[in-house]
């Protein structure tokens, strides 16, 4: 029998006060990759059809590389918090859950660094 | 005393209810958003494709303009269309709009066209724009 107080047993037991983090970030994001994406398909369809020489130039351009970045920058934070919800929500066994947790914020941290790395690459040309 | 088991009612899950299209495009929404993923790794090679040089973008538009790598990027901007216009219903009903019944399936199924049209739409295009 323990000699702590009912109050004592249950205080830190409650919400940590960040629940709705990831709703707000998620909301955030997903309004700014609106006009991001819609950027981001005018960009696609302006590089149809054009030689690499030509698809490299425009990619290194400083308008399209930020709005690129921001693309980039969006997205990946925004499949970042989704894809935890799918896992926190499906996935029952705590260490499975964490492992996927961990995987899942590491794939979104490659592609977000792997696809800036090579956005400012070809803007610097070197 | 606390791991005592209790006996509480559960909430009645899916089976319980008539299925409706907004609880398919609930999942549909889900399941475009994963898509996704492997389309920011098609998007993630295309640049690294691109900053590597002339031989590395070679080998992703041998990809590209394949059969498979067109079915991959059709279905990619299907999915990329439909998860942003599903974004903007979402969005439509977190500021407490639209949330009637009729409203609902309606929305929902505005969001089950729309972005097929789109996509045929951006198809054509880049088919005009002398897709190779």
């Amino acid at each position: 029998m323990s000699m702590r107080t009912p109050l004592g047993r249950v205080r830190g037991l409650g919400s940590s006060k960040t629940g709705t983090e990831d709703f707000w970030q998620q909301r955030l994001t997903a309004i700014a990759s609106v006009p991001l994406t819609i950027a981001g398909v005018v960009l696609v369809i302006s590089l149809t059809g054009r030689s690499y020489p030509a698809v490299k130039q425009i990619l290194a351009s400083p308008l399209v590389a930020v709005l690129m970045l921001l693309f980039v920058l969006a997205t990946t934070w925004h499949m970042k918090i989704g894809v935890q919800v799918i896992i926190e929500d499906y996935v029952t066994d705590e260490k499975q859950k964490i492992t996927l947790v961990m995987l899942n914020i590491f794939f979104a941290v490659a592609i977000g660094l792997a696809c800036a790395y090579a956005i400012l690459k070809l803007s610097f040309g070197v | 005393m606390a791991n005592a088991p209790v006996q509480r009612p559960l909430s009645p899950h899916l089976q319980i209810y008539r299925l409706t299209l907004s609880m398919i495009m609930s999942g549909v929404h889900r399941i475009t958003g994963l898509a996704l993923c492997v389309g920011m790794v098609v998007l993630t090679w295309w640049l690294l494709a691109a900053a590597t040089g002339q031989n590395a973008y070679a080998t992703f538009e041998v990809f590209s303009t394949s059969w498979i790598g067109r079915l991959v990027l059709f279905g990619f901007s299907w999915a990329l269309i439909h998860h942003l216009v599903g974004g903007i219903r979402y969005f439509i009903w977190d500021l407490g709009y639209g949330l009637e019944p009729e409203e609902r399936e309606w929305l929902v199924l505005a969001n089950l066209i729309t972005p097929i049209i789109l996509t045929v739409l951006l198809w054509a295009v880049l088919v005009m724009s002398g897709m190779r």
